[in-house]
């Protein structure tokens, strides 16, 4: 294995580059459209219930069939890989930040809307911060599943890490689809760590602010 | 002047059959302190929230200082008033400081201006500004966090307070102490204050006049003393000769 590295460096760490590039891309496109979308949950309480149901719907196709589906509209390669990969992504997030947000004292709540804040001063002044926990989690899970169902995406030309290993089992190549799992399996524990740690760490700053 | 008047002001929420709040009329004069009493359910919370348009009204309307609420924006309503809750609800994120200066950020006070009105309030409340200002609110007692709460609805100067509750989760002696501060805060400024109780000796306490709901209705609205000497009706009447019966039963326990 190490001598196929050696040999073909190229080959391991293009993909490895190209499959962080999808996941940073999706991302920030994931959150910032979530966040959007929580706010207009925060403004319209039905518009949450309807939007989690229709992307719960979303997120039951699996992820072949979702790829395969856009093809025709939006082609082959990156661009649909992450169309595809946002839509996986709002359920995840908005599911967790609408609970996150909701789980927020409603005292606390009432008290910030009856002294007089705005409701969007309410959701980034008081019911953000106290839920950063739930929306972090939320993030954390997303990228995890884009790591993950972000291999599939090489079946429509994106490329990253699933190039690896769809080659790999093409040609019965067990050094490519090894390195294929263990750099993607090794990309989500690693990145699952460090938000756990920043997660954690900004908890433990501020535990104290918490009520007992 | 008039500080607030209730015009046939009913609310009926969507999933009940009955009315919460039944055609309340009353007016209450600036400076007054109105206690409003009933059990849980009778309305007065829900009249004390359509007050600073946390509720709507289905029928009547709600006039403060001549002006009908309903055609202000409920921003601008809320920041009016100052509105304390028996849960406190205090920002456990923020310092008792930013806690109490929540509004006036806000509203873009400049700094000097923050710090001297916090400062002010934290002495008007009995907490130590130097000690208290930059703690959090769980490291505060029930009772501190309750002044807290109240020194955070006073910092506009409002001339109308809203409290509902606010002394129902703190224990008797501590309680006492703050119905008292709490009365010489009303001497002292003049303010209308609004407070929703559900105990009796408390409403009769604090109230110039009262005002007695039941099953969403507005049964008798006067002074403590002409409640006492002529009840409205017999649910009235019942009311305060429970609260004869307590006393007769410390009474009785002090032989």
């Amino acid at each position: 294995m190490i001598e196929y590295l050696r040999s073909h460096p190229d080959k391991i760490i293009n993909p490895f580059i190209e499959h962080i590039e999808l996941v940073l891309v999706t991302l920030v496109i994931s959150v910032a459209i979530a966040v959007i979308l929580t706010m207009l949950c925060v403004r319209f309480e039905r518009l949450g219930f309807i939007l989690l149901q229709l992307f719960s719907v979303i997120y039951s196709i699996p992820s072949l069939a979702l790829f395969a589906l856009l093809i025709p509209i939006t082609g082959l390669g990156f661009k649909t890989a992450v169309i595809v990969l946002v839509f996986y992504n709002q359920y995840l997030l908005l599911r967790n930040f609408l609970v996150g947000i909701g789980e927020v004292d409603p005292a606390v709540t009432e008290a910030a809307k009856g002294i007089g804040m705005k409701p969007m001063q309410v959701l980034w002044k008081i019911q953000v911060p106290l839920a950063r926990k739930a929306l972090f989690a939320g993030i954390r899970l997303a990228v995890i599943s884009t790591i993950g169902i972000g291999t599939i995406a090489s079946s429509i030309n994106a490329g990253g890490l699933g190039d690896l290993l769809f080659d790999g089992l093409r040609t019965m190549n067990t050094v490519k689809i090894l390195w294929g799992s263990i750099l993607s399996a090794g990309l989500a524990i690693g990145i699952n760590a460090l938000l756990k740690y920043i997660s954690d760490r900004d908890s433990s700053q501020t535990g104290h602010e918490r009520e007992p | 002047m008039e500080a607030i008047a209730y015009q046939g002001v009913t609310k009926k929420f969507n999933n009940s059959e009955v009315n919460s709040v039944d055609h309340v009329s009353a007016t209450i004069a600036e400076g007054e302190f109105i206690t409003i009493l009933g059990s849980s359910g009778c309305g007065k919370t829900t009249l004390l929230k359509m007050t600073n348009r946390l509720y709507e009204p289905t029928e009547g309307k709600i006039i403060l200082f001549g002006e009908d609420i309903s055609t202000v924006d409920p921003i601008v309503v809320r920041r009016r008033m100052g509105y304390v809750i028996q849960q406190v609800g205090l920002f456990p994120h923020m310092t008792i400081e930013d806690n109490i200066a929540a509004i006036p950020k806000l509203s873009k006070w400049d700094k000097e201006r923050i710090n001297n009105r916090v400062t002010e309030l934290l002495e008007l409340i009995d907490l130590d500004p130097a000690t208290y200002r930059k703690r959090y609110p769980s490291q505060l007692s029930g009772g501190q966090q309750q002044r807290v709460g109240l020194a955070r609805a006073l910092v506009t100067d409002p001339k109308i307070m809203l409290m509902d509750e606010p002394f129902g989760a703190i224990d008797a002696i501590t309680r006492l102490n703050l119905q008292n501060e709490l009365k010489k805060i009303h001497d002292e400024m003049k303010k209308t204050f609004l407070l929703v109780t559900h105990d009796i000796n408390e409403a009769f306490k604090l109230g110039d006049r009262v005002m007695i709901m039941n099953a969403g209705r507005l049964l008798q609205f006067d002074t403590p003393r002409n409640i006492v000497q002529n009840p409205a009706d017999e649910f009235v009447d019942t009311l305060i000769r429970s609260a004869r019966d307590q006393e007769e039963f410390w009474e009785a326990v002090k032989i």
